[in-house]
């Protein structure tokens, strides 16, 4: 069977085709935005000081340099929330008089090739005054520190606080308070392209095109054309092929406004690609979080309330367009998770530092309060002498809908089903057997589960709830069929890797009737899609997916007038498939094509019954849908070096109805992987001073193949009445999961020696330490 | 991440190679080899040298021969030679023991053996094999030819006793004994990843007890080196857990540990007294087929 055939009597929906994204992508027929020529590179000179006073940017003799002294007008990026003690900050393209972190864009010098800017860069002398730093968080908060802000003294940007009713009389009468101190170090999501941008003038139309590598075309039109004071038809933004995101390219670049801004101002085109050293230090940073967590629990290992004080550092500036509130304010919201917990109190801050700034990563506060939550459920195990699989069975939900402690309303979903099912797979009685053993050769073994469940696909009432200024949440989709029986379906979302070419092929299949690889996807490009908000927030194929069926379906109907007047059979005996229209019980039909070419070629036969035409729009803006997925990690210690070696993973995950069980799994091992990398290697490291340590790829250590155990997955499909397709977003959970299982298996593994982690990544040299202050030789 | 602008010459013999060093290095004209560390710090302009002498053109300056005593490596033979065992010796099986730790199979396809040792990073497996089996460099000039001792090459971090205008075209080798045994092992913490602490043990039993003991540490000082302290343990004493670990602790001890923001002095120690005890084991459980 080739990848296109459907095979008798099944929907393309639930099949797992070959990504029809791939042939060009893997012979390197890819198109990247860097490999558009340019009249002019551009490099940005970048503050080698964390905090300091900017006394003069001096340029070699013939040099063409662009400083914040240029930009007049051009407005700064100043996110907006009117929630939540918000206090703007606003991020100027280039930096004015100050500078806040190492990295921090200073000045952008122009030159005809990158190496010349470059070499252009390099001569470029900046003299600034250092003034003190704070790297820290906690230390931000200390009321000695600098103000990073002259408008935010204190640092606190945004805080949330909740507190339940009877939430004093509940913690009262607990039986057990179990309490817990965590901390999740800074990472970066490292796509393989880093972000890269290309703005080019046409003199015919005036108007500016910015290729860049977002997930936001629109909005990053939207935002652009706010900042410089143009009008949105003046800018087109494509997104071709984009290397990954995973968040880092939903926020806003200041060098794309510049890029933008260049372009107009010269007629010409100018191109910045980003190197990793410049992506590492300053293309977003993420989840670097303490955490203090409390569980008060019954006497039978029911949890009955949670007591949290989140504090997430959010750098120097505040991201376009979630605003620093989205880490901190996630955190509050979701904390609970999939456990049943009636009373919580949390108080959730953001806190400007001297680093680079926060933004949106794979699960954003989801991984860290994922990782503390579960370490909790895996401390009360051992206060009350039960497995954790026992503690999370008492504890998760099970009847739903469900709604929270914090007002979120949980649709129909799986929690213990894959709790069991991971518990089935990892066999823990045959584990714990075989940990003794190993333990008896001074071998150490670990198993740690982490039960989640993850909001995904919400619509505009969530971000509402927020306070955000922009309130993304809904999609958009297009499809229309040409006169030769193709597919176009133009949408909203804007993938980067996720394969919703394929994936929404076979939405539009299963309706149209046609095979998916007849079905064109439309996508990234502010000219040919409609308005919509990009790929974030495990969001695309739930809402762009219920866009696109929603305006199939509307495709079909009209198809099926069509049909129904061309084969003189009544509407409801027309079946579509295969490329054809038949009516039910005879052996008449007529291709789709025909159909389609009839539909804007004869259309006066419809005697003004049916509109000329074949292409409609459907939209979609759901409450959003929980998906849900149990996570379990084996582990071996090497208690001599502190080293962690996977031995298995395993994940039974729940997202609805899987439309590619491929693609699905793929995402997940993705996550997966990049959760291992957050357990145990990833740490963007700052010294004192905010320099930054780990400025390439040879200090920040993403995970490789070889650290990646084989995955173990299952799936079960709980169909949601809150998605359309039925499918619920599963982009996010591999990354959710993984490091709380992998830091409570290592735990698991180092309970002989009476040492507790909760330190996230794990290193080596930190485990190491615990070890040898517990007397453990190497 | 673009070097800054340079100028490469390609000369086709030695002859020409050292005189056009000559020439250059007084503007920090260098060799390059496999170009696999000096290519990223020139592309992270932590160098900018005005001119590059690649002697990749050079005929014959990829070869290993061996005259039944002493391995030849030219300056050219890249990590990948030693996938294999280059020569029917004990010496053959370590150098594809210890190969294989080094980078990944791209970076050895292109990387040297010599160019490690000219670039002396504190923990590139070569020197280690080098300061191990205290091995002889050969540097040639204009002004000639000289013999170096690895104990008095290798000179700091990424410093050696090469003169600017020097090129290293040969490192020796000696042959072990048949009846050699070696262990190898190192830490890193990723696959590939430079070693955060390595170890290389050589040792020949005679009468069952340890004789000639050869115990050098990597990526634990600024330069990798035997341990004296370590070899006196083992000498003379039949192999066995409890050595192996007196000689670890030895090891750990003498040390004086290279210290970074990823690791302090104590973690170092632990890594020394792990590698050094586990190099030993595996002297013992492995075979090594000649
Ligand atoms: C991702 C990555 C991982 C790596 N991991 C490891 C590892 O685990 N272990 C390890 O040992 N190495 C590792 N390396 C480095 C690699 O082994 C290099 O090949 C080696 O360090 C240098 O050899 P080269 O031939 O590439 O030298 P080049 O990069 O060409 O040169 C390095 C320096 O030595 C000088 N030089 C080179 N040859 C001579 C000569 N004959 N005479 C005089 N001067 C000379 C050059 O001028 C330059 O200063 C890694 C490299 C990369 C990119």
């Amino acid at each position: 069977m080739t990848a296109y055939t459907k095979g008798s009597g099944a929907t393309w929906v639930g099949r797992s085709i070959r990504r029809l994204e791939d042939p060009a992508l893997v012979t390197g027929r890819g198109r990247f935005t860097g490999d558009l020529a340019a009249a002019h590179w551009v490099r940005f000179v970048r503050s080698p000081v964390a905090s300091g006073r900017i006394g003069s940017i001096k340029a070699p003799p013939g040099a063409w340099i662009v400083t914040a002294g240029d930009l007049a007008g051009v407005k700064p990026i100043r996110p907006m929330l009117h929630k939540f003690a918000y206090r703007p900050v606003a991020q100027p393209i280039l930096a004015e008089g100050v500078v806040r972190f190492v990295g921090e864009p200073l000045a952008a010098v122009i030159a005809a090739s990158r190496e010349e800017a470059e070499d252009v860069a390099d001569q470029v002398i900046a003299d600034i005054s250092a003034t003190a730093a704070v790297i820290d968080c906690r230390a931000a908060l200390e009321t000695t520190a600098p103000p990073i802000h002259a408008q935010a003294p204190g640092n606190v940007v945004v805080e949330g606080i909740v507190k339940t009713p009877g939430f004093d009389d509940a913690w009262n009468g607990a039986y057990q308070v179990v309490a817990l101190e965590t901390r999740s170090r800074r990472q970066n999501a490292t796509p393989l392209e880093p972000r890269a941008g290309h703005a080019a003038f046409d003199a015919t139309t005036g108007r500016v095109t910015l290729t860049c590598a977002t997930q936001m075309p629109h909005l990053t039109r939207t935002a652009i054309a706010d900042i410089l004071g143009m009008p949105e038809n003046q800018l087109r933004v494509i997104a071709p092929d984009v290397g990954g995101g995973f968040g880092q390219k939903m926020s806003l670049a200041p060098e794309y406004v510049l890029l933008v801004w260049l372009a107009r101002r010269h007629k010409s085109s100018f191109a910045w690609t980003e190197d990793r050293r410049e992506n590492l230090i300053a293309a977003f940073h993420a989840r670097d979080q303490y955490i203090s967590l409390q569980g008060a629990f019954d006497a039978h290992a029911k949890i009955i309330a949670l007591k949290a004080d989140i504090v997430t550092n959010v750098g120097a500036y505040s991201c376009y367009p979630t605003t620093c509130g989205v880490e901190p304010l996630m955190a509050m919201a979701e904390l609970p998770g999939p456990y049943d917990v009636r009373h919580y109190e949390c108080r959730a801050r953001g806190v400007l530092t001297n680093t680079c700034t926060m933004a949106p990563y794979r699960g954003v506060s989801r991984p860290v309060i994922t990782f503390a939550l579960e370490r909790l459920m895996d401390k009360a195990a051992k206060r009350f002498d039960l497995d954790p699989v026992e503690i999370r069975r008492r504890n998760l939900i099970d009847a739903f809908p469900y709604r929270t402690a914090t007002g979120l309303e949980y649709d129909q979903a799986s929690y213990r089903q894959t709790l069991e099912m991971a518990a089935t797979l990892v066999d823990l009685p045959a584990f714990r057997a075989r940990q003794k053993q190993a333990r008896a050769q001074n071998r150490h073994l670990g198993v740690g589960f982490a039960a989640f469940c993850e909001r995904t696909g919400y619509g505009s009432p969530a971000f509402a709830a927020r306070g955000m200024d922009i309130t993304p949440g809904w999609e958009t989709a297009v499809v229309s069929v040409d006169p030769s029986g193709f597919v176009e379906a133009r949408v909203g979302t804007s993938p980067h890797g996720q394969g919703l070419r394929t994936t929404l092929a076979q939405i539009i299949a299963d309706e149209i009737g046609v095979s998916p690889d007849k079905v064109s996807i439309v996508h990234g490009d502010t000219d040919r899609a409609p308005y919509g908000w990009g790929t974030f927030a495990s969001r695309s194929l739930v809402i762009g997916g219920g866009a696109t069926l929603a305006a199939a379906r509307k495709v079909r109907a009209k198809l099926v007038r069509i049909a129904s007047h061309m084969l003189e059979a009544a509407p409801e005996d027309i079946l579509l498939g295969d490329g054809e229209a038949r009516v039910a019980g005879t052996d008449r039909s007529l291709p789709i094509a025909v159909l389609a070419r009839e539909a804007y070629t004869q259309t006066h036969r419809f005697k003004g019954e049916i509109d000329p035409g074949l292409a409609e729009q459907g939209t979609y803006d759901p409450p959003g849908t929980f998906s849900n997925a149990c996570h379990a990690a084996v582990v071996e210690v090497d208690i001599e070096t502190g080293r962690v070696k996977l031995e298995r993973f395993i994940v039974a995950e729940d997202a609805g109805r899987l439309i590619n069980p491929m693609i699905a799994d793929g995402q997940v091992h993705g996550g997966v992987a990049q959760g291992i990398g957050n357990a145990l290697f990833e740490e963007i490291v700052y010294d004192e001073t905010g320099n930054i340590l780990t400025s390439t790829l040879a200090d920040y250590l993403p995970p490789t193949a070889r650290e990646i155990p084989p995955i173990e997955l299952q799936h079960l499909e709980t169909a949601s009445p809150n998605s359309l397709t039925q499918a619920k977003g599963l982009g996010e959970g591999g990354a959710i999961g993984a490091p709380a299982a992998v830091i409570n298996a290592l735990n698991d593994a180092l309970a002989p020696f009476g040492v507790e982690i909760n330190e996230m990544p794990a290193t080596p040299q930190r485990i190491r330490a615990l070890l040898r202050n517990a007397g453990v030789p190497s | 991440m673009k070097p800054a602008p340079f100028i490469r010459h390609v000369p086709s013999t030695i002859a020409e190679a050292v005189a056009m060093l000559a020439e250059v290095a007084p503007q920090d004209g260098r060799i390059l080899a496999g170009g696999q560390s000096l290519v990223p710090i020139m592309a992270f302009r932590l160098a900018k040298p005005a001119h590059l002498v690649d002697i990749n053109e050079i005929a014959g300056l990829e070869k290993v021969t061996c005259d039944g005593r002493t391995l030849f490596i030219r300056a050219c033979a890249r990590h990948a030679a030693f996938h294999r065992p280059v020569v029917d010796n004990p010496l053959g099986a370590l150098l594809a023991t210890v190969a294989k730790h080094i980078a990944h199979y791209p970076i050895r396809l292109r990387g040297t053996f010599c160019g490690s040792l000219a670039h002396a990073d504190p923990a590139s497996e070569w020197c280690l094999v080098a300061a191990t089996l205290d091995a002889t460099i050969m540097a040639k000039s204009i002004r000639g030819e000289r013999l170096i001792a690895a104990n008095e090459f290798f000179a700091g971090i990424m410093s050696t006793a090469l003169r600017e205008d020097e090129l290293l075209v040969e490192t020796r080798l000696p042959l072990l004994a048949r009846d050699a045994r070696f262990g190898f092992n190192e830490f890193s913490r990723r696959a590939g990843d430079f070693a955060m602490s390595a170890a290389l043990v050589v040792y020949r039993l005679h009468d069952g007890k340890i004789t000639e003991a050869r115990v050098g540490v990597g990526g634990a000082e600024a330069n990798p080196r035997r341990l004296a302290e370590a070899e006196a343990v083992l000498e003379g004493q039949t192999p066995a857990a409890p050595l192996f670990r007196a000689a670890a602790e030895a090891a750990a001890a003498a040390i004086d540990p290279l210290e970074d923001h990823q690791i302090d002095a104590e973690y170092r120690r632990d890594l020394v007294r792990a590698v050094v005890r586990r190099a030993l084991e595996s002297s013992v459980r492995v075979t090594h087929p000649c």
